[in-house]
């Protein structure tokens, strides 16, 4: 609770040290409308016609609620590998047997290319939300069981030590002692793992749905409708830099305090 | 009378045998000290004693009403601020959460922290401060019987002395009883009633020196004289292989 009260007040400080990313940011807009007036309206549309475009599709019905599809199976798949790879890889992390088994599996997971996984998906589960979120799933869940194994097998083992030394009782040994160690490595997997659910759904649904983001990229590729694609890249980027720096990095900053 | 008591403790680690049949007994408002070179297994006694360690054979009896352990390194958890760290063992002992602080923030003072210093993680604090830091930890629960593995060892000698007067002082007072591992032998004689010498490969229990004098009264020429005349013991120059020319 006073990490939360602590992370709003600091938030202001925070919003006012981004100028320099949205200088960046700007800089590269103007990259961007330098390549327009090079390479012309078809192959690359000025950042204002795409944000145009951008504006009228926010308005309209349809594009939200492809939007909503998309959210739902990215928050489904990466619900999921949140869920169960967290809890995974900590039970794995505590057994040696576990954690040696566990990671050659992991490397096929990592390994194995995520178009292939939409292919075998497609085959299994056909054209739909299913596949979508299988896939999801398979490419993040990897992340963070990695990150939470990682977390329980590095536990320091002389401050447990410390810990009974003291005779802390196991509400106290977990919050205090194992719980902050274990969080600092898998809180930065989840951030991870939702970078990657957020692209993988993108691409699952581009191939494998009729509808999702994913599915509108394609008709504006088979249409050569160049600013509505860029626009439905804007989304994709901008939600994802809005969970990444508003939501998580102050999080992240709170939490990791006590890091050299 | 509260007292802790070893009888005929023998340690394994896998085949290679630690400790030989160590026997000795600790009683209220003293100090023993244990000596011996590195690598003797006086760690493993200690954690033994401290029950950090399951006894495999013999016996260790601790009526202590408690007992707390500062290690030879700080050991203090990254994530908390100083307070939080030296109220942890009065936190799992059951105080409340504003009684520890108040208590914990009285002995950071004491131990010469400055309120500045009391919302620092430990990463910003120099080594002597976070071992000042552990040090406190472990006496703010106010324990019967401190265990202490070599705290002094990593540390300046000003501030060595100005820990080990506070030490003396509880000492004196009869407040705490002490099970002290060292390989200073200088320091053996500044703070204990008994020395055990501990020799190694198995670790076994060579010799005992007795001091009497109150420690509050031993000065740096008492200490200087006793450590001259420890120092030509034949065991002494056996057990640490000092070879004196």
């Amino acid at each position: 609770m006073n990490s939360l009260l602590k992370i709003l007040k600091d938030f202001p400080a925070y919003l006012w040290s981004g100028w320099g990313a949205i200088a960046s940011i700007l800089l590269f807009i103007a990259f961007w409308d330098a390549g327009n007036q090079i390479y012309g309206d078809l192959v690359l549309p000025s950042p204002l016609e795409t944000f145009k475009t951008l504006m009228s599709m926010l308005q309209d019905e349809s594009v939200i609620t492809e939007i909503k599809v998309t959210l739902y199976r990215a928050s489904m798949g990466f619900g999921i590998s949140l869920l169960f790879g967290s809890a995974l890889g900590l039970i794995a992390g505590f057994f040696a047997t576990a954690s040696m088994m566990s990671r050659p599996i992991v490397t096929i997971l990592v390994g194995m290319p995520p178009i292939a996984w939409i292919v075998l998906a497609m085959i299994w589960f056909g054209m739909g939300d299913e596949t979508v979120i299988f896939t999801v799933v398979v490419a993040s869940f990897p992340i963070i069981f990695v990150g939470a194994l990682q977390g329980t097998r590095t536990l320091d083992g002389d401050l447990k030590e410390m810990a009974d030394s003291f005779g802390l009782p196991w509400h106290m040994k977990f919050f205090d002692v194992y719980f902050p160690h274990i969080f600092s490595y898998v809180f930065p997997a989840w951030v991870s793992g939702l970078g990657m659910a957020w692209k993988i759904v993108i691409m699952a649904e581009l191939l494998a749905t009729s509808d999702g983001m994913g599915a509108s990229l394609a008709v504006a590729r088979s249409q050569l409708d160049t600013p509505t694609a860029l626009a439905l890249v804007v989304i994709m980027i901008g939600s994802l830099m809005f969970i990444e720096y508003i939501i998580l990095e102050p999080i992240k900053r709170e939490v990791e305090l006590w890091r050299s | 009378m509260e007292k802790l008591e070893v009888k005929g403790l023998h340690h394994h680690f896998g085949f290679t045998e630690i400790l030989r049949d160590i026997s000795f007994t600790l009683d209220k408002g003293e100090v023993l000290s244990i000596v011996g070179p590195s690598g003797g297994g006086k760690t493993t006694l200690l954690h033994l004693c401290a029950d950090l360690l399951d006894v495999e054979e013999g016996s260790v009896t601790n009526s202590f009403a408690s007992s707390s352990y500062a290690f030879q390194e700080d050991r203090l958890l990254p994530w908390k601020n100083v307070i939080d760290n030296i109220a942890l063992g009065l936190l799992a002992k059951g105080d409340k959460k504003s009684v520890a602080i108040e208590k914990s923030q009285e002995i950071a003072l004491k131990f010469g922290l400055e309120e500045e210093d009391f919302e620092k993680f430990p990463k910003d604090l120099s080594g002597g401060m976070k071992q000042r830091v552990s040090f406190a930890r472990a006496l703010v629960v106010k324990p019967s019987l401190l265990f202490l593995d070599e705290p002094f060892s990593a540390l300046d000698i000003g501030l060595k002395k100005e820990l080990q007067a506070i030490l003396i002082e509880m000492i004196s007072k009869k407040e705490i009883s002490v099970l002290f591992i060292t390989h200073d032998l200088m320091e053996a004689i500044r703070l204990s009633d008994e020395i055990l010498l501990l020799k190694a490969d198995p670790g076994h229990i060579v010799k005992k020196f007795q001091y009497d004098l109150p420690q509050d009264k031993r000065d740096d020429k008492y200490v200087y004289g006793e450590s001259a005349k420890i120092l030509q013991d034949d065991e002494i120059i056996d057990t640490f292989e000092l070879e004196l020319r």
